[in-house]
């Protein structure tokens, strides 16, 4: 084994754990909306969750293809999709917090979208074709989920006193995670550096801004908490994510290797 | 975008009209403009095809149907999924809108118009079953990736409307 072979080999593992950097987002906030499958509010709702939650999975399903590509091993999207230990998850703590109610389940996609969007519209350039390629697909979906939830944060928010106090509480629980969102992991550091990775910390003040504009709108109350909490993206979860994945995993830790 | 303008071999086309979209039935693979290519070479055809929403789930059996139908006249195929670039609207070929429309799906509107009737505030979608426009929203998703729900509020019919991607 030369150096230049292991500098290569270094440079797949970092590329590897950046799209899954960015695709357990996608698995994670899926699996949590596909939860509502049939149990929406009601059905126009309940069809634009699931809906949501499908483009995430086809997201999720072309980063984990080429994911598994690169990975040097035997692995297939299925692998890397339900066969993982929870610390190997490199998902933000937002997306796997519990749906709640409806109003945290329109604050956690609205306080995710936004920061998607802008991720996506980076990454479309990336000199990676295959990252640009799913970005630029995933770009007019991730838009259109945006439109969802800003709608829905404007109309609870400035709705009945019930709505706007319900939606004004998932706010301000779910804001100590958006922190993480713009926090850089190694692999982040080293992909940017190689120029194919996005600074995302370069964006987080105008995610707070956009954020707020929409917030003003709804007339709900910014909120002032400066305390943020992360750790998801390096791997160590909140106590909902062990259940999360009890539910994803189950099917194939107890019939392996199952399919249909 | 025309087949012409396409690399489909022309010799294929006949087999590529059988196979439709699961979803909607009344339109082929050529109609919905998914066939990016198609091309045979010692003969094994190779068929590059591109999904209409990232996680539609129809392209799985759209190229399963696609493998099928090339063994039935003997013929070994292999299905490429490609993304970029990007699916659109406008790939969807004048035929297909028709059959679309009469199918009982209105077609997509041309992207400024489509903000407008998706933020609800004006009445530009056609209903495909009296023709007229006074419809409004009843949910930006619906019954696939690729539709909304509207309602006719002259003739009360409800109708799926096909979203401009673009």
């Amino acid at each position: 084994m030369n150096f230049n072979f292991i500098l290569k080999e270094m440079k797949n593992q970092q590329l590897y754990n950046y799209i899954l950097t960015i695709a357990d987002n996608s698995l994670i906030l899926a699996q949590r909306l596909g939860e509502l499958c049939g149990h929406g509010p009601n059905l126009e709702t309940d069809i634009a969750l699931t809906n949501i939650s499908l483009d995430l999975l086809g997201q999720t399903r072309s980063y984990y293809q080429y994911a598994a590509k690169i990975s040097g091993e035997n692995k297939t999207e299925d692998d890397i999709a339900f066969l993982r230990i929870e610390r190997e998850y490199k998902n933000c703590l937002l997306v796997e917090q519990p749906n709640t109610h409806f109003g945290y389940t329109i604050a956690r996609q609205f306080l995710f979208d936004v920061y998607h969007l802008m991720l996506m519209e980076k990454l479309q350039n990336s000199p990676d074709e295959t990252l640009a390629a799913i970005a630029k697909k995933g770009i007019k979906e991730v838009s259109y989920h945006k439109r969802f939830s800003s709608d829905w944060v404007k109309r609870l928010g400035d709705g009945t006193e019930e709505s706007k106090a319900k939606m004004q509480e998932a706010i301000d629980d779910l804001w100590r995670y958006t922190d993480e969102l713009f926090f850089m992991t190694e692999a982040e550091k080293e992909m940017t550096k190689e120029g194919i990775g996005i600074n995302i910390s370069a964006f987080k003040e105008k995610y707070y801004e956009e954020v707020s504009e929409i917030l003003k709108e709804a007339t709900l109350t910014i909120p002032e908490n400066k305390y943020f909490t992360k750790g998801g993206k390096e791997g160590v979860h909140s106590e909902h994510m062990g259940y999360l994945l009890a539910d994803l995993q189950y099917m194939q830790r107890t019939y392996p290797n199952m399919t249909w | 975008m025309l087949v012409e303008n396409l690399n489909i071999e022309t010799h294929l086309i006949p087999v590529l009209k059988t196979v439709s979209d699961p979803e909607i039935p009344v339109l082929s693979v050529l109609d919905l403009g998914v066939i990016r290519e198609a091309v045979e070479e010692n003969g094994i055809v190779h068929i590059k095809l591109t999904p209409t929403y990232s996680g539609c789930p129809a392209m799985d059996v759209i190229g399963d149907d696609l493998k099928k139908a090339f063994s039935e006249i003997g013929k070994k195929a292999e299905v490429e999924l490609i993304l970029s670039p990007a699916w659109s609207t406008d790939w969807i070929s004048e035929e297909g809108l028709q059959k679309m429309e009469k199918y009982g799906i209105a077609r997509p509107l041309s992207e400024s118009n489509d903000k407008d009737v998706l933020l609800g505030d004006k009445k530009l979608v056609k209903c495909p079953q009296c023709g007229s426009t006074n419809t409004h929203l009843v949910s930006q998703f619906g019954s696939t990736a690729c539709k909304a729900i509207f309602k006719c509020d002259d003739c009360q019919e409800p109708f799926d409307y096909f979203k401009c991607l673009k």
